[in-house]
C-alpha cells in the first residue's frame, strides 16, 4: 500500500534527486584511480622487452618472458593458437607476490589448441605460424609488440602503441625498511641534483633493490606510490586495497578498421564511439537508477568482447577479465603504429584508417582471445566455441510476458489473467516482482496477498500459462528466515574485509549476499528450487534474478565494496562475474527440480561473457520515453553480437508513464525483439493493454498476435543460435558485410537473416525511411506482400497500425497463423509457409519442431528439422537431421508463394509418391499464390510442383 | 490432426422439458442455422464467396469473415457457439476450440484436443440461479429500502426547504433586530462617549497639576543640594561639582559652561534657579539617588515590547488541518507552529497613578451603553449562526443525491472497513481516508469529486479526488463502485495502481426495480 513506509524509505534513500541518473554516484575514469593512472600513460616507447632467449615451445603454446626495463619486473607471455582461427595471448607476472585472479567458469572448456611453429627468428623477432594462408604471429622483442598478419596484411597489432602496463603486486611500503630506504632515497635525490653523474647511477643499478625505476638518464629512484594505490575513497566509501595496485592494460591496433561494436552494456549507439576527450566505455556491473542515454557509463552487465568490422574482415577481441574494466577507442591512421619488422611484411598506406582500442582492468591478468574471423559468422562461431551458445529457451518464453511491479495479490493476478482472455490478447507469462514475497524474503510468499500460491499457479496452468517470481540474491538478515540461517550457518555469505559476513542495504533492509563464486554455495542455492524446498512453487513457475550486479543501496556506486572477500579473492577480482553465477545457480536449480528434464527459464539483469548459456537478459530500468524505445534496438543488437541473443527491453518503459502512442509503438517494436515483456514501476498507473480504449487495445492485440504467428520462426532461430552461436537479432552489416551503408544502421535490424524490421520509434511519425539492403535482392512487405528492390532507402508511410517488416526474397518462413491465448495452446496447430521468391525465383528456409520445453531434443534427438526449398517451380521439404526423430501433430495448412507467376495446376507428392492436386488462388496485384490445404504432416517429406 | 471433420453434431436443446433434436454444423447457433444448409453450396455470411458445403468446418479458412469454420479454429476471426444446455449459451473465439482448455460448460469446444472436460452446465445453471435468486431477493428488499430512502429524502428535502424558508424569514427578522439594536447602541454610546471624554480630560488636568507640583518640589530639593554652602545661591563652582550636567558631555565641565547654564551669572537664587532648572533637570542626578539604577524611561526598550505584541501571529495555527500527512513538509510546519518567543505579560510600569474610577453618573451611562452593545452583539451572532445554518442546508440541498435523492441518507455519514493494515473510511459526499490500524496519522485518499459512472448511469460510481500527494506520484484518489445491497457497507478496498484506490460499496440506493426475473433453466433462447 502507498503509505507503507519501509519501502518508501528505501526508495528515498536510493533516489533522492529523482529525475535522471545522479552521475555523481558513479565514478569517472579520473575517480577510479587505476583508470586515471593508466590513462595518464601516453603512447610511446614501451618499457617492455621480450626476452627471446627464454622462449619455450610446446605443442600447444609458446611461452617467453617479458621484462619491464624500468623496474626489472618480469612477466610471462603465453601464446596459443586455438582451433577455429583464434589466438590466445596471456600475460601474467612471472613470479607474482601472490596468485593473480584468472577468471574461471566462463570458458566452456579448455580451448582446443593447434600446433604453433616458429617460422623464423632473429635477434629481435620471432615469427610464428598461425596456419591458414600465410597467417603469422610476429613477436618483436624491443619494444615488445605482437602483430598478426595474413599475407601482406596486418590484421591486428598488440602493444603497438606501447600501452602494455602491468602493475606488479608489491609489498606495502609503510614498513620500517621502506622508511629507511625512502629516507635514503630522498637524500639520494638531493645528492643527485648536485652531482649528476652517470657512473654513480650505474653503480646503483648493480644493487638491484626491490623496486627501482630508471628514468631516461639512467638514474634510478624508487618507484613512487601514486595516490590511490593503497587506498581509495569515493564519496563516503573507502576501499582498503590491501593488495595495492594491480591494474593491467594493453592496446590493440586494427588497421583498416573504422567500425567497432560490442562491449555491452551501454545505453549508446551500436557503433562504438571514439572516446578521445571523454570517458572510456566502462564495464562494471552497476545498478544505475534512471540511466542516461548516449553515455559510456557502466550499466548492469558487462561482456568484454569487442567486434571489429570492415568490408574486408570481421574480428573479435575477448578480454577475459572480470574486474572493473575501461575501454578506450580512438581513431588513428595505420602508418603511425607500423614500423621496423612490419615494413618487411606489409605495404599499408600510412593514410589507411585504423582503430586503436585499449583495455584497462583493475586486477587479474591479461588473457585475450583474438578471433580472426574473417566473416561475421566465423567470429560468432569462434566466440561460441569459447563461451558457449545461447541456451535454448522453452518456446513459451519467446511469447509475450506481462509484468508489473507489482501484481498486488492472487485476485489481481486472476483478474489480469481474465483480462487477457476477455480482450482476446494472447500471453504466456505473468510476473511477480518483489512484493510477492513475505517481507522480501525470497522463496516465500506474502501470507496475506498470496496465501495459496499453488491455487494461483494451478489456475494459470489450467489455461496453459505460466508465472515468473523474482528471486534476488540479497538475503534478508533475519534469524527467522530459513534461507538466511542456512547460508549463515554454512558460511556461504560473502565476507567483509575483516572476515565477518558482509552486510548491505537492499530491498529487505539489512541483507547478506551469498557467495555465488563458491560452487558449494551454488549447489545449495540450486537445491532450494526443489519443489519441497521452495514451498508453493510448481512446474509452471520460473525465476527472475534482479539486483545481481550485486546492488547494494549503501555500497560504493550502489554495489559491493571491492575489498569484500569471496574466499581468498577480493570482490574486486570477481565483480563482473557475480551476476553470471547467480543466474547459473538459479538455472541449475530449475533444471534439477525437474530431474534434468525441463529447460529452465531465468531472466537476469547483470551478466558477463557466457551468460547466454543460462537464460535471458533485459536492459534494466529504462524509462517511458521515445529515446529509450529507440535505444532498445542498439542495446539488444550489441548483446546479440557478443552471444547474448535472448534480450529485450521493458515494453512501455519501466519508469514514468508512457503516452498511449508510445505504449502502442513499444508493443509493436517489442513484438519483434527476442524477449518480449511489458513491465512498469510500482508508482506508475496501471497499463494492461486494454486500459487505453478499444482502438489501442486492438492495436496492441494485433502486435502481440503477429508475435505469436511468428513463434515458429523465432523458435527455429533460437535453435539455430543454440546450435551454432549465430545471433537471433542482427545488425544489417552482419548479413551484408560488404555494404558500408549498413555499418552504422541501428534503427532497423534483421531477425535471423530473413526478416527486416524497422519499428516506428518517433512520436507522431507518418512515415519511416527503411534501408533495404542487397543489390539484386528483393524484399516483400509481410503485411501487403508488396515487392521492393534491395539496395535502396525506402520511404514507408505509416499509420498507428503499421509495423514495417519485410521478408527477404529467397526465404521461406513458417508461421502458425492460428493465434491462441497462449503458445502452449498452439502446440499442435498447423503451419503456414510463406515463400518469398528471390529475383531468381528461388527460396529456402527451415522448420524446427520439438516438444518445445524439454531437453529431449538434446538428450535423445527428439526433434524435427526440415529444410524447405523452392526452385524451378518445385517446393520441397527435406529432412536436415535424419538421425533425429519426433512425431508432431502439426501439419501444413497453407503455402503462400509470393513473387512468382500463376500456375495452371499444382500437384502435391507425398512421401510415398502419391500425387494429389492442390487448389490454389492467385492474387495478381502482388503475385501472391496461395495453395490450399496441402495437409501433409510437418515432419514428412513432400514436394509441391507448380505447372 | 487433419481429420476433424465431424461436420454435424447433435444438439439437445431443452425446451419446455421436451428434448428436440436439431441438426446443424458444429459451432453454429440456431439462429444462423438457415444459412448452413446441408448439401447446398455455402455462401460466406459476408457474401464474399460461395464454396461447396463440404468445405464448411473442414479446418481450412475459406471465408474472410470466418463463417465457413464455425466449429474449427481455422479462421482467426471466427466464433464458436456453445449451446450450454442448462446454463447460458455463449460464443467463444474460434481460437479456443480444441486448445486443451475447457471453455464451454457443455464441453463442445474441446472435441479433439484430448482435454478431459466435464459438463458443468447443470451445476453452473443451478449456481447461477441461486445467485440470481439471492440477487433478486436482495434487489427486491433493496428496492423497497430504496423507496423508503426516497420517501425520507423527499420528506427531508421538503422539511429542509421549509426550514430554510422559515429560517430566511427568521433571518430577516433577525436582521431587523440587529439594525434596531445597532441604533439603540449608537444612541446609548454617544452620551457615554462624552461622559468618558469629560472624565478623561479632568483627569489629564489633574495629572498636569500634580506633575507641576512634583517638579517644583524636585527643583527645591535640587537647589538645596546644589547649594553646598547653603548660602541660598547656587554658584558656578557648586554647579561644576555635578559633572553629569556638562552640556557638551566632553568630560570637562568648564566654568564657562556652568556659567552658561546659570544664564551668564556667577550665581543664582531660588527664584532665578527656576529658569536654570528647566535647562538642567534632564541631566541632573540627585546625589542621594546616584547609586540606584536609573529608573527613568528608556525609550529604546519601550519600543521593543509592543512590537512583539503586535506581531501578527501565524495564521496557520488557527486552521487546523485534520488530514495531516507524514510528509517532510510537516517538519517545516512544525517549526512555524512553535510559538516564536515566550511572551510574558509585561505592562510598562506607569509612574502615574491609575485613572480614578468614573463618577457614578458616567458609570451609569457606561453600563447602559454596555448593555446595548451586548444585546447588539448577541443578535449579530445569532444572525451569523442563522446564516451558517442556512448555508449548510442550502449546500446539502445543492448536492446531486441521485435522480430521486436516494443517496441523501449517506450525507453526513461515514462507513469504515478495517483490513489487515488499515482502517478505510468512506464519508460519502465528503472524503475517503485511510488510517493505519496500529498508530500513525490518517491519509486523505480524496475529497468528493463527482459522480463518474458510465453514461447510462453515472450514479454507479463516485470519484474522490485531490487526496494527499504521493511521493513522485499523483495526488491520491478513490473510485467508489456502488452495487445494490440491503446494507450500506464498504465491502472491499484495493489499490490497483499506486495511490489510485478502489472501493466497493453496497447500498440499497442503487437497487433497480426488480423486473420479473425468469428463473427457469436457460436454453429457451435456442428456440
Amino acid at each position: 500500500m502507498a503509505a507503507s513506509c519501509d519501502s518508501l524509505l528505501l526508495i528515498l534513500l536510493l533516489c533522492l534527486s529523482a529525475q535522471a541518473v545522479d552521475r555523481s554516484n558513479f565514478k569517472t575514469c579520473d575517480q577510479s584511480t587505476f583508470c586515471k593512472r593508466q590513462r595518464e600513460l601516453k603512447p610511446g616507447q614501451s618499457p617492455y622487452r621480450a626476452l627471446l632467449d627464454t622462449l619455450e615451445l610446446s605443442d600447444s603454446r609458446i611461452t617467453l618472458q617479458l621484462i619491464n626495463d624500468n623496474n626489472k619486473v618480469r612477466l610471462l607471455l603465453e601464446l596459443y593458437r586455438l582451433q577455429g582461427n583464434m589466438t590466445r595471448v596471456k600475460i601474467n607476472e612471472l613470479k607474482p607476490l601472490k596468485p593473480r585472479y584468472e577468471v574461471p567458469d566462463v570458458l566452456i572448456s579448455d580451448p582446443l589448441t593447434e600446433p604453433l611453429s616458429v617460422v623464423s627468428q632473429d635477434e629481435n623477432s620471432l615469427v610464428l605460424c598461425l596456419g591458414g594462408k600465410e597467417r603469422r604471429l610476429i613477436v618483436s622483442a624491443q619494444p615488445f609488440r605482437l602483430d598478426i598478419v595474413e599475407g601482406p596484411q596486418v590484421l591486428m597489432s598488440l602493444n603497438s602503441r606501447g600501452l602494455l602496463a602491468f602493475e606488479h603486486l608489491r609489498a606495502r611500503k609503510d614498513t620500517i625498511s621502506h622508511k629507511i630506504s625512502s629516507t635514503v632515497g630522498s637524500m639520494w635525490d638531493s645528492l643527485k641534483s648536485i652531482f649528476s653523474s652517470k657512473s654513480e647511477s650505474e653503480e646503483m643499478t648493480g644493487q638491484e633493490s626491490v623496486e627501482k625505476q630508471s628514468d631516461e638518464d639512467g638514474q634510478i629512484k624508487e618507484e613512487e606510490d601514486k595516490p590511490g594505490m593503497w587506498e581509495e575513497t569515493f564519496k563516503s566509501h573507502s576501499d582498503s586495497k590491501p593488495n595495492g595496485p594491480s591494474s593491467i592494460s594493453l592496446d590493440f591496433s586494427l588497421p583498416g578498421v573504422e567500425h567497432v561494436y560490442g562491449i555491452p552494456e551501454h545505453a549508446d549507439t551500436l557503433k562504438l564511439k571514439n572516446t578521445d576527450g571523454s570517458d572510456p566505455y566502462r564495464l562494471y556491473n552497476l545498478d544505475v537508477f534512471q540511466y542516461e542515454l548516449h553515455n559510456p557509463m557502466a550499466l548492469y552487465g558487462a561482456v568484454p568482447v569487442l567486434i571489429s568490422h570492415s568490408t574486408e574482415r570481421t574480428m573479435g577481441i575477448f578480454w577475459l577479465n572480470a574486474a572493473e574494466t575501461w575501454v578506450d577507442i580512438s581513431s588513428n591512421t595505420a602508418g603511425k603504429t607500423l614500423f621496423g619488422k612490419m615494413l618487411d611484411f606489409v605495404q599499408v598506406s600510412s593514410e589507411a584508417p585504423q582503430t586503436d582500442v585499449r583495455w584497462i582492468s583493475e586486477s587479474g591478468i591479461i588473457d585475450v582471445f583474438i578471433m580472426l574471423g574473417p566473416k561475421p559468422t566465423d567470429v560468432f562461431t569462434q566466440y561460441a566455441s569459447l563461451t558457449g551458445t545461447q541456451s535454448f529457451p522453452p518456446l513459451s518464453t519467446l511469447a509475450y510476458h506481462q509484468c508489473r511491479w507489482n501484481y498486488n495479490d492472487q485476485e489481481d493476478v486472476k483478474a489480469v489473467d481474465q483480462g487477457f482472455d476477455e480482450h482476446d490478447i494472447p500471453y504466456d507469462f505473468i510476473w511477480l516482482d518483489i512484493e510477492h514475497a513475505d517481507g522480501k524474503r525470497y522463496f516465500t510468499w506474502d501470507p496475506i496477498k498470496f496465501p495459496q500460491p499453488k491455487d494461483m499457479l494451478q489456475g494459470l496452468m489450467d489455461k496453459k500459462r505460466k508465472l515468473v517470481a523474482i528471486v534476488d540474491p540479497h538475503i534478508r538478515v533475519d534469524s527467522g528466515y530459513k534461507i538466511h540461517n542456512e547460508i549463515s550457518s554454512q558460511s556461504f555469505y560473502v565476507k567483509n574485509k575483516d572476515g565477518g559476513d558482509y552486510e548491505g542495504w537492499c530491498w529487505p533492509g539489512n541483507s547478506g549476499y551469498p557467495d555465488f563464486t563458491n560452487p558449494q554455495m551454488r549447489a545449495w542455492w540450486a537445491s532450494m528450487f526443489a519443489y519441497d524446498q521452495y514451498e508453493g512453487s510448481m512446474e509452471n513457475q520460473y525465476v527472475w534474478n534482479d539486483m545481481n550486479e550485486p546492488s547494494v543501496f549503501n555500497g560504493p556506486e550502489v554495489t559491493m565494496h571491492k575489498d569484500a572477500l569471496h574466499g581468498v579473492w577480493e570482490h574486486r577480482d570477481v565483480h563482473n562475474l557475480y551476476g553470471l553465477y547467480v543466474q547459473k545457480a538459479t538455472a541449475d536449480g530449475l533444471i534439477q527440480r525437474s530431474g534434468g528434464v525441463e529447460r529452465p527459464f531465468v531472466l537476469t539483469r547483470a551478466f558477463f561473457a557466457g551468460s547466454q548459456r543460462y537464460g535471458a537478459v533485459w536492459t534494466g530500468d529504462n524509462a517511458a520515453e521515445w529515446g529509450h524505445l529507440k535505444m532498445s534496438i542498439p542495446m539488444c543488437l550489441s548483446l546479440g553480437l557478443v552471444g547474448i541473443s535472448f534480450c529485450g527491453a521493458d515494453v512501455g518503459g519501466f519508469f514514468k508513464h508512457p503516452s498511449t502512442e508510445l505504449l502502442v509503438r513499444w508493443y509493436q517494436a517489442g513484438a519483434y525483439q527476442p524477449f518480449f515483456r511489458a513491465h512498469a514501476h510500482i508508482d506508475t498507473p496501471r497499463r494492461e493493454p486494454w486500459l487505453f480504449g478499444p482502438e489501442n487495445t486492438g492495436l496492441i492485440r494485433e502486435a502481440v498476435r503477429q508475435r505469436y504467428a511468428l513463434l515458429p520462426y523465432w523458435y527455429q532461430l533460437f535453435y539455430n543460435a543454440h546450435h551454432t552461436g549465430q545471433p537471433v537479432m542482427r545488425p544489417l552489416w552482419v548479413e551484408y558485410p560488404g555494404d558500408v551503408a549498413t555499418f552504422s544502421i541501428e534503427d532497423e535490424y534483421l531477425i535471423g537473416k530473413d526478416l527486416l524490421v524497422h519499428p516506428v520509434t518517433d512520436e507522431g511519425a507518418t512515415g519511416v525511411t527503411a534501408f533495404l539492403p542487397g543489390k539484386g535482392e528483393v524484399w516483400y512487405d509481410v503485411h501487403t506482400f508488396q515487392k521492393h528492390d534491395g539496395d535502396q532507402s525506402l520511404y514507408i508511410p505509416v499509420t498507428m497500425s503499421s509495423i514495417p517488416v519485410f521478408q527477404r526474397g529467397g526465404s521461406i518462413i513458417c508461421r502458425k497463423d492460428r493465434v491462441r491465448r497462449s503458445s502452449s495452446c498452439m502446440e499442435n496447430d498447423p503451419y503456414s509457409l510463406y515463400v518469398a521468391l528471390s529475383s531468381q525465383g528461388s527460396a529456402e528456409g527451415e522448420l524446427y519442431i520439438d516438444d518445445f520445453h524439454t531437453f529431449n531434443f538434446e538428450t535423445s534427438k527428439q526433434f524435427v528439422h526440415r529444410h524447405l526449398s523452392f526452385s524451378a517451380n518445385m517446393l520441397s521439404s527435406r529432412n536436415l537431421s535424419p538421425d533425429s526423430q519426433f512425431s508432431t501433430g502439426s501439419w501444413i495448412e497453407k503455402i503462400v508463394i509470393v513473387g512468382g507467376g500463376q500456375p495452371s495446376s499444382v500437384t502435391l507428392r507425398d512421401a510415398d509418391g502419391t500425387e494429389s492436386t492442390l487448389e490454389f488462388e492467385f492474387d495478381s496485384t502482388h503475385a501472391v499464390l496461395t495453395l490450399r490445404k496441402p495437409a501433409v504432416n510437418a515432419a514428412a517429406d513432400w514436394t509441391v510442383l507448380l505447372r | 490432426m487433419t481429420c476433424i471433420h465431424l461436420l454435424l453434431t447433435l444438439v439437445f436443446a431443452v425446451s419446455l422439458g421436451t428434448p428436440v433434436e436439431i441438426k446443424r454444423p458444429r459451432g453454429v447457433p440456431l439462429t444462423k442455422k438457415p444459412f448452413y444448409e446441408e448439401n447446398k453450396p455455402f455462401t460466406c455470411l459476408d457474401g464474399s464467396r460461395t464454396i461447396p458445403f463440404d468445405r464448411v468446418n473442414d479446418d481450412y479458412c475459406d471465408c474472410k469473415d470466418g463463417s465457413d469454420e464455425p466449429g474449427t479454429a481455422a479462421c482467426p476471426n471466427g466464433s464458436f457457439h456453445c449451446t450450454n444446455a442448462g446454463y447460458r449459451p455463449t460464443f467463444i473465439p474460434s481460437s479456443r476450440i480444441n486448445d486443451g482448455i475447457c471453455d464451454c460448460c457443455d464441453t463442445t469446444d474441446e472435441y479433439n484436443s484430448g482435454a478431459r472436460c466435464e459438463n458443468t452446465c447443470k451445476e453452473l445453471g443451478r449456481r447461477e440461479r441461486e445467485v440470481l435468486q439471492k440477487m433478486a431477493e436482495v434487489t427486491k428488499e433493496g428496492f423497497l429500502l430504496k423507496q423508503q430512502l426516497i420517501e425520507e429524502a423527499k420528506k427531508g428535502h421538503q422539511e429542509k426547504q421549509v426550514k430554510v424558508t422559515d429560517m430566511q424569514e427568521n433571518k430577516k427578522q433577525l436582521e431587523e433586530k440587529v439594525e434596531a439594536l445597532r441604533t439603540v447602541k449608537e444612541t446609548a454610546e454617544q452620551p457615554e462617549k462624552e461622559a468618558k471624554e469629560r472624565h478623561l480630560k479632568a483627569w489629564d488636568e489633574q495629572k498636569a497639576a500634580v506633575r507641576l507640583e512634583k517638579d517644583k518640589a524636585k527643583m527645591s530639593e535640587a537647589f538645596l543640594e546644589l547649594d553646598d554652602n547653603a548660602d541660598g545661591f547656587v554658584s558656578v563652582s557648586e554647579l561644576q561639582s555635578h559633572a553629569e550636567m556638562d552640556p557638551d558631555a566632553d568630560g570637562t565641565f568648564t566654568e564657562a559652561e556652568a556659567q552658561g547654564l546659570l544664564g551668564g551669572t556667577e550665581q543664582v537664587d531660588t527664584t532665578t534657579f527656576e529658569s536654570v532648572w528647566t535647562n538642567i533637570k534632564e541631566k541632573y542626578h540627585s546625589e542621594s539617588q546616584s547609586e540606584e539604577p536609573a529608573p527613568v524611561e528608556t525609550p529604546p526598550e519601550e519600543v521593543k515590547e509592543p512590537v512583539v505584541d503586535n506581531e501578527p501571529y501565524p495564521e496557520e495555527d488557527v486552521s487546523e488541518e485534520e488530514d495531516e500527512d507524514d510528509d517532510e513538509e510537516d517538519d517545516y510546519n512544525e517549526e512555524d507552529k512553535a510559538p516564536p518567543t515566550v511572551r510574558t505579560p509585561e505592562k510598562s510600569q506607569e509612574d502615574e497613578e491609575a485613572m480614578p474610577p468614573y463618577d457614578a453618573d458616567t458609570q451609569v451611562l457606561i453600563n447602559v451603553a454596555q448593555k446595548t452593545r451586548d444585546d447588539f452583539e448577541e443578535a449579530e451572532k445569532a444572525l451569523r449562526e442563522m446564516d451558517d445554518q442556512i448555508r449548510n442546508i442550502e449546500k446539502e440541498l445543492s448536492f446531486d443525491f441521485g435522480p430521486n435523492a436516494e443517496f441523501t441518507y449517506l450525507y453526513n455519514q461515514c462507513y469504515e472497513l478495517p483490513t489487515s493494515e488499515y482502517i478505510y473510511r468512506l464519508c460519502p459526499f465528503n472524503r475517503v481516508s485511510q488510517k493505519p490500524k496500529y498508530g500513525g496519522s490518517e491519509t486523505n485518499l480524496g475529497s468528493w469529486g463527482s459522480w463518474s459512472g458510465p453514461e447510462n448511469n453515472k450514479y454507479l460510481t463516485m470519484k474522490y479526488e485531490h487526496g494527499t500527494g504521493c511521493w513522485q506520484g499523483p495526488n491520491r484518489s478513490t473510485t467508489v463502485k456502488l452495487t445494490c445491497g440491503k446494507e450500506t457497507v464498504v465491502t472491499s478496498t484495493s489499490e490497483p495502481s499506486r495511490c489510485e484506490y478502489q472501493m466497493e460499496f453496497t447500498t440499497p440506493a442503487v437497487c433497480q426495480e426488480p423486473t420479473n426475473i425468469d428463473l427457469s433453466p436457460h436454453g429457451h433462447e435456442e428456440l
